[in-house]
């Protein structure tokens, strides 16, 4: 069927922040998507409040609006730009539910709008819990037993009857969010109570539980013309129990045969078939262990993290595929890109292996519990390919750049043989590191099985693992073990560690012995048709396929690995634009990545995609056969820095700004030295390795000081001590890992927190705008709400800034990108730190200022100057919006987490509000985060003895709204004295009503709680805050986000938004 | 042990030595299933050729006896790049290893068989040599295997005398269970092919060129009653038994060989009988009207062919293993007319003999190994057999 004449303007809906269980491979998705669709001539309207996504580019779609996702936004939204058809399924849940709202309403409807890919009959089939039962009764697929409740005693009655432990799952809600398996009626109630409010409509599936069968997905798509096929299936190694985004999965499945295989494949295409859907979707299964019973376990008919993986494990591009599909074009009309000569009714085949392993957060909170349930915690992921499992799994090991290379990496030798039996039990991130340690016990096969449930198949192979390493350490390095631990995928480091020789041995060793790695292709089709693409992944003992290629100039531009708080899709942005404007201006472009939720890692964004670890050892292996002219580390975040000083010892040079002085803005002593020079001030303070000596400088400087270490990212392990004692908590945690840097030790400022991205030629600078953070100084800035242009700053600071930063890019020579972030008090201008390379907010302020700063940068790069290119060096004029970037949390994902703010960066993603007055900016940004106030107009407030004073302002402020003020004792007390009605309300353990009983009620709008400075110890303020976040009540840790939500709602709800488009800018 | 796979251009690969200690030349080809080896070892058509998996990890789920599509394994080697050290299935009763040596077959592990499989691509089907044997005179091998060449295989994997099995006419809810069963346990699996069950069944000829199991089980599944006859049987003895319809199967080598068997099938087409082909038995009936065949370069073996029904338009996705095809350049459409065409080289995947009762189809059907798609064709030709009969 050819293309549908009628589809000429298409609304696409995005996914929003990115949060726990929706991340970036909805930028992936859509992105490819708009492309497919601008391909095909089609007008695209794009709507995502997401600034940091590659999708929200003008490049990518006609007209871009980066506004709340709200229905009422999307209503008025068709009102204005008047689109045909709108297209739902690209924006993960987030979408799907925005297009479920507006043709249930009528709305699509009355505006002549055609909802494109799936229909809502369809997505209310696979979405609704009873609906989704009856349709596979129906068809004779089988699900668990179970039943949709609305209220909890349901629940408990229906348990009684089928026994327990049950599964529990919300509908309606992204990433499991409030899921959970419940052991016992106690479990059961609070599982069921919390689910029961996250869900969209209140229901909750209660459902027997199958926890420990193999979890089996297939990714199907299906054309109009009823046209099936399946893209891949995957394993989960974790059995049904763990969240598919938590779970290590590989593609394909490792111990299904053909009969299980198909089987499975047969009903994912009878369901996908009878469920109608146009388009993608991920089907779930679970598998019994021992026999051929299955159950089905979900369908997702959208575009998912699982497509993502599928698209990228395989080479199919599923998102374009189901723009297509959109557009009334079936399969076998749609050619395969990556062989040029096969069809996308052509079912991929692989001839490798892949891995896919979670990033997970507990490195970030330190408290929250490290279980892995039905509720998704991971907030990204890494994938790696090799043709064998053992190798595909060290691979993602490494890439996840937790410290960890190999199964040695968390140390449980401690262990006995029973405290191995009790850990097993436990489900969480390090279990596969403790079934490498039983392993190495001598706990044998069958038992760990019995205990984890996962497939002896996989236990073996991390037994080849485990028999490897004591090989290595007990036996002579000879030739032949060195190829079978490469074969295996082992590092050279790793090697060095276990045989007692140096990195340089081993790898000397190698290299006299032609142990080297060779790069297969990804091709869909395991070889069978010549691929036109080159997208490799590393093998060792194999014949090299990859072509050598000798342009003119070729550049190496290195990723930003998984998606982790502090460096999220932002750095994707700024990888993609920079191989665009790396390949415009004539170069042959090569991306190392390893993210399969990215935009970077898409087969036709760069010239060579080669899908690898970002260490050292990985990186050199490409350097070897490619030969780059040069690498650009900048744009890549931490990930790539770090890998600067290894590339040049290769030789390639670094492009851009130069390593020394990369590191001169890092090292505290070069760097105090160029302040020095360049008369800039900043706040004292001095370098330190142990705790002994930060007591000093701390003493010295005097409390509170700022405590961090040099070259990380997000703040990691930043925090404000305010005495001796917290000074040795901190250093502790921080020497947890040894450090190659030193720590530094600052006085802490309280000002005004500025910010700066700019571009710089080496003599003149670029600086699009300054921007203002609302929060003072303490929070870190990328959980600040931060405001373009700084509204309340002076002509005088705004102009010190520009000077300051014009000295500090030419003092460190900088070429290329520079974020510089300052602390304004008063008059004064004091820089807190520099970052000579691409930050957060770089996809942030070339949106909302129409500078492309990444695309300058790179022309900066190459060689031409900032006059060149059109603009007059130095801080641009103001534009003529106001737009506020929002930080959003995932807390409610991560039991036990600690919310507040401080140093410490904590938000998984942004929205942006944008508009012509700073009120409606702000009232977009809190709307995109999902603050929509009033509600119920009541709130609690709780603050430590110095915020007292400010918090009887803000009591005021909300008394005058018509708020209901609740406070706990000393607050209530202060809030009273100075006039303000507020009710005392008891602590938690005191008498009721308490204000847990408060919490659950759920008859509050907000909790305003300022903990403790530094580490907040109290039993009480923790458990205050996360049961706000778990009971969904929104949580401010700051006055300065109190005042501006305040401020917000002062100005009152806006019915009628002025939408912009951002491409006119 | 060390082993080495030598082909027909001099390439050299060494590996790991598996399955029988034994030297053969064979034809060299390569199979896309990730899964299914078992069936893929024991599929008849792969008689005189030995069989190189493109899915680098092979034996994880190691050998389910039950699931093997006929008496025997009948490639000559088997090539593969890993052989897992421990198989893990609950119905698993062998390895790889212990049926490649009850068979006396030998392989090579640990080979690169991407690399094979883009020589075999680039430079055609070709033939080889497994051997434990460091080669010595390269030129003496190249020259042995250059004069190597299958033969008619067909005479080896018939089977020897005809036998007949009873259709079981399983029913559920919606009508008889198909190829696209669901399996609810072991028992279930593999229905068993002797079991009677009272049923009007369709009485069906099934001339096994080198039929999988699964052909039959199709039938039988479907209530037929099915009499299986030796590839050499004359038309006049299958058709003096008045069968309902006949299914002519699938079956291994070059289809111009089986001269014999092509001159018995003019009389079947004669016949009027209903008759449904798949694979070698499509690819005779085509020359028995008088078509044509070539050897394609490296031929379709896998699970992920697609092919088009250009009766409906529609797409499905096959199981395949062919390195012959019908020319349909050279079809006189008075006889017959292209009914599937493979999506991908545009390759005849199917045939509708004109004013006959007759379809052929180049792929597999009847699965196992691969994808489930088209087992509604057996539906076809029931329901050919049952227009017939009402006329």
């Amino acid at each position: 069927m050819p293309k549908n004449p009628n589809v000429k303007k298409v609304l696409v809906i995005g996914s929003g922040p990115i949060v726990i269980g929706q991340a970036a491979e909805f930028d992936y998705a859509g992105t490819q998507a708009c492309r497919s669709l601008k391909e095909e001539g089609v007008e695209v309207v794009l709507v995502n409040s997401n600034p940091a996504t590659i999708m929200t580019d003008k490049n990518i779609a006609d007209r871009v609006y980066i506004e709340p996702l709200t229905v009422k936004v999307l209503e008025q939204l068709i009102e204005k730009e008047k689109p045909d058809s709108i297209l739902p399924t690209l924006g993960g849940q987030a979408g799907l539910n925005l297009g479920m709202e507006l043709e249930e309403s009528g709305f699509l409807k009355s505006h002549n709008v055609t909802l494109l890919g799936t229909t809502a009959a369809t997505i209310k089939k696979a979405e609704d819990r009873q609906e989704f039962k009856d349709t596979m009764e129906k068809i004779g697929e089988p699900c668990a037993a179970s039943l949709v409740v609305e209220n909890v005693e349901d629940g408990v009655a229906f348990t009684n009857t089928i026994g327990y432990p049950v599964v529990l799952r919300p509908a309606y809600t992204l990433g499991g969010s409030g899921g959970g398996i419940a052991h016992n009626q106690a479990e059961l109630e609070e599982i069921l109570e919390n689910g029961l409010r996250l869900s969209r409509v209140g229901q909750v599936l209660v459902e027997r539980c199958i926890a420990g069968w193999k979890e089996i997905e297939y990714e199907v798509m299906r054309d109009s013309a009823g046209n099936c096929i399946t893209v891949c299936n995957m394993e989960n190694i974790d059995p049904v129990g763990v969240h598919t985004g938590d779970s290590i999965v590989v593609a394909p499945s490792q111990t299904l045969g053909d009969k299980e295989y198909q089987m499975l494949r047969t009903a994912a295409l009878n369901i996908i078939d009878e469920l109608q859907i146009t388009g993608g979707c991920n089907v779930q299964f679970a598998l019994h262990p021992t026999s051929f019973e299955y159950c089905v376990i979900e369908v997702n008919p959208r575009v998912s993290r699982s497509s993502a993986l599928a698209s990228k494990a395989t080479g199919y591009p599923i998102a374009k595929v189901a723009a297509k599909i959109a557009l009334g074009y079936t399969l076998d009309e749609i050619k395969n890109a990556i062989t040029g000569k096969t069809y996308a009714s052509f079912e991929p085949t692989l001839d490798y292996c892949v891995v896919k392993m979670p990033r997970l957060p507990f490195d970030k909170f330190i408290t929250a519990k490290r279980t892995l349930t039905t509720q998704m915690k991971a907030t990204g992921e890494v994938m790696s390919i090799c043709n064998n499992f053992e190798g595909a799994l060290m691979k993602a090991l490494r890439s996840l750049e937790q410290h960890v290379d190999s199964l040695m990496s968390y140390d449980f030798s401690e262990y006995s043989v029973e405290d191995l039996k009790e850990r097993l039990k436990i489900v969480d991130d390090q279990r596969i590191f403790i079934i490498a340690e039983a392993i190495r016990k001598g706990i044998d096969y069958e038992t760990i099985h019995d205990i984890t449930k996962v497939d002896i198949w996989f236990i073996d192979k991390i037994a080849i693992l485990v028999e490897m390493e004591q090989q290595l350490k007990n036996s002579d390095l000879t030739v032949e073990l060195l190829k079978e631990a490469k074969r295996l995928e082992f590092p050279d480091n790793v090697i060095a560690k276990l045989t007692g020789k140096s990195e340089t041995e081993i790898r000397q060793m190698r290299y006299d012995n032609g142990i080297v790695a060779a790069f297969k292709m990804v091709d869909t089709c395991a070889a069978e048709f010549e691929a036109a693409t080159p997208y490799y992944y590393s093998v060792f003992g194999s014949e090299n396929e990859a072509v050598e290629t000798r342009p003119e100039k070729k550049v190496l531009v290195l990723g930003s690995g998984p998606i982790r708080i502090g460096q999220g899709v932002e750095f994707d942005y700024c990888s993609v634009h920079a191989t665009w404007a790396f390949s415009k201006a004539g170069y042959e472009t090569i991306i190392v990545n390893n993210n399969p939720e990215t935009v970077s890692t898409d087969f036709d964004i760069a010239d060579k995609l080669y899908f690898e670890p970002l260490t050292p050892e990985d990186v050199e292996n490409i350097v070897r056969l490619e030969k780059p002219d040069g690498a650009v580390v900048q744009f890549g975040g931490q990930t790539a820095i770090k890998l600067t000083e290894s590339l040049m010892k290769m030789g390639v040079p670094i492009l851009g700004t130069k390593a020394e002085d990369v590191d001169a803005a890092e090292d505290r002593e070069l760097f105090d030295k160029i302040l020095e020079e360049t008369g800039i001030p900043r706040a004292a303070g001095g370098t330190v390795y142990t705790a002994e000596e930060a007591k000093e400088v701390a003493n010295r400087l005097g409390y509170p000081v700022l405590v961090r270490p040099s070259y990380v990212l997000g703040g990691q392990g930043m925090q404000i001590a305010l005495n001796d004692a917290e000074i040795e908590e901190f250093m502790a945690v921080i020497n947890r890992y040894a450090q190659d840097h030193p720590i530094l030790v600052d006085k802490y400022l309280q000002g005004k927190e500025l910010e700066v991205d700019a571009v710089c030629d080496g003599t003149d600078i670029l600086i699009p705008g300054i921007m203002e953070h609302i929060e003072r100084t303490g929070v870190h800035s990328g959980d600040s709400i931060s405001v373009y242009p700084a509204p309340t700053i002076s002509d005088k600071v705004r102009e010190t800034i520009a000077e300051y930063s014009r000295r500090l890019a030419k003092a460190l020579h900088v070429i290329g990108l520079i974020n510089i972030q300052f602390i304004a008090m008063g008059d004064e201008v004091y820089v807190i730190e520099v970052n000579p390379r691409s930050s957060r907010t770089v996809p942030y302020i070339s949106k909302v200022t129409g500078i492309p700063i990444v695309d300058l940068a790179t022309e900066v790069i190459i060689g031409k100057k900032i006059r060149d290119l059109g603009y007059e060096p130095g801080l641009q004029p103001k534009a003529d919006y106001f737009a506020i970037k929002m930080p959003v949390f995932s807390f409610e994902k991560i039991r036990g987490a600690e919310i507040s703010l401080g140093p410490e960066m904590k938000s998984t993603g942004e929205c942006l509000g944008i508009a012509e007055s700073f009120d409606e900016a702000l009232y977009k940004a809190f709307l995109g985060a999902g603050i929509d106030l009033p509600k119920h107009k009541q709130l609690i407030i709780t603050v430590k003895d110095a915020d007292k004073g400010e918090a009887i302002e803000i009591g005021r402020r909300f008394e005058k709204l018509g708020y209901t003020i609740y406070a706990t004792r000393s607050t209530a007390k202060a809030l009273k004295d100075a006039g303000v009605a507020a009710r005392k309300v008891n602590k938690i353990q005191q008498e009721s009503p308490t204000v847990m009983d408060l919490l659950l009620g759920h008859r509050i709008d907000l909790v305003i709680d300022t903990p403790t400075q530094g580490r907040d110890k109290s039993r009480d303020g923790f458990l205050i805050r996360r049961t706000a976040i778990e009971t969904g009540v929104n949580c401010l840790t700051s006055l300065d986000t109190a005042n501006a939500l305040l401020t917000s709602l002062e100005n009152g709800k806006k019915d009628k938004l002025n939408l912009i488009d951002i491409a006119t800018i | 042990m060390k082993a080495f796979l030598i082909l027909e251009d001099g390439t050299v690969f060494e590996g790991t030595h598996i399955g029988a200690e034994k030297e053969i030349i064979s034809e060299i080809v390569f199979n896309t299933s990730m899964a299914g080896y078992l069936e893929v070892l024991t599929d008849p058509s792969y008689a005189g050729q030995a069989v190189c998996m493109t899915y680098p990890l092979i034996g994880n789920y190691g050998i389910c006896r039950e699931d093997m599509e006929s008496r025997k394994i009948w490639p000559d080697g088997f090539i593969v790049r890993e052989l897992s050290r421990i198989p893990s299935n609950f119905r698993c009763n062998a390895t790889i290893q212990d049926v490649l040596c009850e068979y006396d077959i030998p392989g090579i592990a640990g080979i690169d068989t991407r690399a094979l499989t883009k020589i075999l691509r680039e430079k055609g089907t070709m033939n080889g040599m497994i051997t434990t044997h460091e080669p010595t005179d390269l030129e003496l091998i190249k020259e042995k295997l250059r004069a190597y060449t299958v033969g008619n295989v067909v005479d080896i994997v018939t089977c020897e005398q005809k036998y007949s099995l009873k259709g079981s006419l399983e029913l559920s809810e919606n009508g008889p269970i198909s190829g696209s069963a669901k399996y609810t346990g072991e028992k279930e699996m593999r229905p068993s092919l002797v079991r009677v069950l009272n049923g009007a069944g369709k009485k069906v000829a099934l001339l096994d060129l080198g039929a999988k199991d699964n052909i039959a089980r199709n039938l039988v599944q479907r209530g037929c009653d099915v009499t299986v006859y030796p590839a050499r049987t004359p038309a006049e003895e299958i058709l003096a038994d008045q069968p309902d319809g006949i299914m002519l199967s699938n079956g291994p080598g070059d289809p111009k060989t089986c001269t014999e068997v092509i001159e018995n099938i003019k009389k079947l087409y004669d016949s009027n009988v209903p008759i449904f082909a798949i694979c070698l038995g499509h690819q005779l009936m085509a020359l028995a009207t008088g078509a044509d065949t070539y050897k394609m370069k490296y031929g379709h073996r896998g699970g992920n062919h697609p092919v088009k029904d250009l009766a409906t338009g529609r797409v499905y996705i096959s199981s395949q293993n062919h390195g012959y095809v019908v020319d349909m350049e050279r079809l006189d459409p008075s006889i017959a007319t292209p009914a599937f065409i493979n999506v991908n080289d545009g390759t005849c995947e199917g045939l509708a003999y004109t004013g006959k009762n007759i379809f052929t189809v180049q792929f597999h059907p009847e699965a196992c190994p691969g994808p489930q798609d088209s087992g509604y064709l057996f539906d076809r030709f029931i329901q050919m057999m049952e227009v017939e009969k009402d006329a």
